[in-house]
């Protein structure tokens, strides 16, 4: 099973994220540098946070428009895992592959430390090891993470599924709609979050509980393979 | 506004937050302008302007590359809608 981190321009949780990968299932992930253009020999595709472009124009607007995008597209469509994580949410909804929008925090500020969240669907390949309703913490650190997303919309992604992390009651930081912290796609093998997995991946630094993302990933493409 | 490439054109873009979509920055700016007195302002919403000069055919060429750059890269249009026109370029 193989792992690619993708590198933006910019991006800065790349590093964090092979580490967390490593630390949840042995896996050695690949840096893969945005120009490239072909990610079939990959399982599992980690967008990672960080200020691609320099958040320029919009978070994750420019970075939309790299070669690799096309290949996270285009394997995405074939039913690999494709992770998300803060600017890489910003970077899959600017692609469409996740519904939504992100917008500025509604008090203006950037938000950054622990955050507490509720796994609201542990039936995703992302979420396995976790249980439902389980109240997990993960750092945030950002200034555009206020989840949008349409009524119509949001109504069926709750129907279907597609929540798969909320932040805890009375803890909203951005505004997010529904208290939406990440969201899958309708076929539930790409995931958005706005909170860090890769950095509660440590006891040293002050929480474990992103591990069993990166987990439940590794463990799901071993199960159940699909080209 | 003729130019070796028939059309040489500044096109002025307004983006804005769609009417259904809270804008907190609209909101925050509004407080400010009441708290320096301005008690008047009913209501501020804060978009985006952007000038992009363009050569294109001729005036549809260049509306329609317009309408394209906006729809793929210069909104969202998720939350985001558009207007804009045309102005000579200043040389």
């Amino acid at each position: 099973m193989r792992v690619a981190v993708v590198q933006f321009p910019g991006s800065n949780c790349d590093t964090d994220a092979v580490k967390a990968v490593h630390a949840a299932g042995g896996q050695e992930a690949e840096l893969v540098w945005h120009a490239a253009d072909d990610l079939s020999g990959y399982d599992l595709i980690v967008l990672p946070g960080g200020f691609s472009y320099g958040d320029y124009l919009r978070a994750g607007a420019i970075a939309r428009f790299s070669p690799v995008m096309d290949a996270v597209a285009r394997e995405a469509e074939r039913g690999k895992l494709v992770i998300g994580i803060c600017n890489g949410f910003q970077i899959l909804t600017e692609a469409g592959l996740l519904p939504g929008a992100l917008r500025r925090n509604a008090d203006l500020l950037f938000h950054s430390g622990w955050q507490e969240l509720i796994v609201e669907n542990n039936a995703t390949a992302f979420t396995s090891q976790y249980e439902r309703g389980e109240r997990v913490r993960f750092p945030i650190a950002h200034g555009e993470g206020n989840y949008y997303v349409d009524e119509d919309t949001r109504r069926r992604m709750e129907a279907s599924g597609q929540i798969a992390f909320r932040y805890a009651p009375g803890t909203n930081p951005n505004g997010s709609a529904a208290n939406i912290a990440g969201v899958t796609n309708e076929s539930g093998n790409v995931l958005g979050l706005m909170p860090h997995p890769e950095r509660a991946a440590s006891l040293l630094l002050g929480s474990t509980d992103g591990l069993r993302l990166f987990a439940s990933a590794l463990q799901w493409r071993k199960n159940s393979y699909a080209h | 506004m003729k130019g070796d490439f028939g059309l040489k054109v500044l096109a002025k873009i307004y983006v804005t937050l769609k009417t259904s979509v809270l804008d907190p920055q609209g909101t925050a700016v509004l407080h400010a302008l009441h708290a320096l007195g301005f008690g008047g302002v009913l209501d501020v919403r804060v978009g985006k302007y952007l000038e992009v000069v363009l050569e294109a055919e001729d005036d549809a060429a260049a509306r329609r590359q317009v309408e394209r750059m906006c729809n793929d890269l210069l909104t969202n249009p998720v939350i985001e809608t558009f207007t804009y026109e045309f102005a000579e370029v200043r040389t």
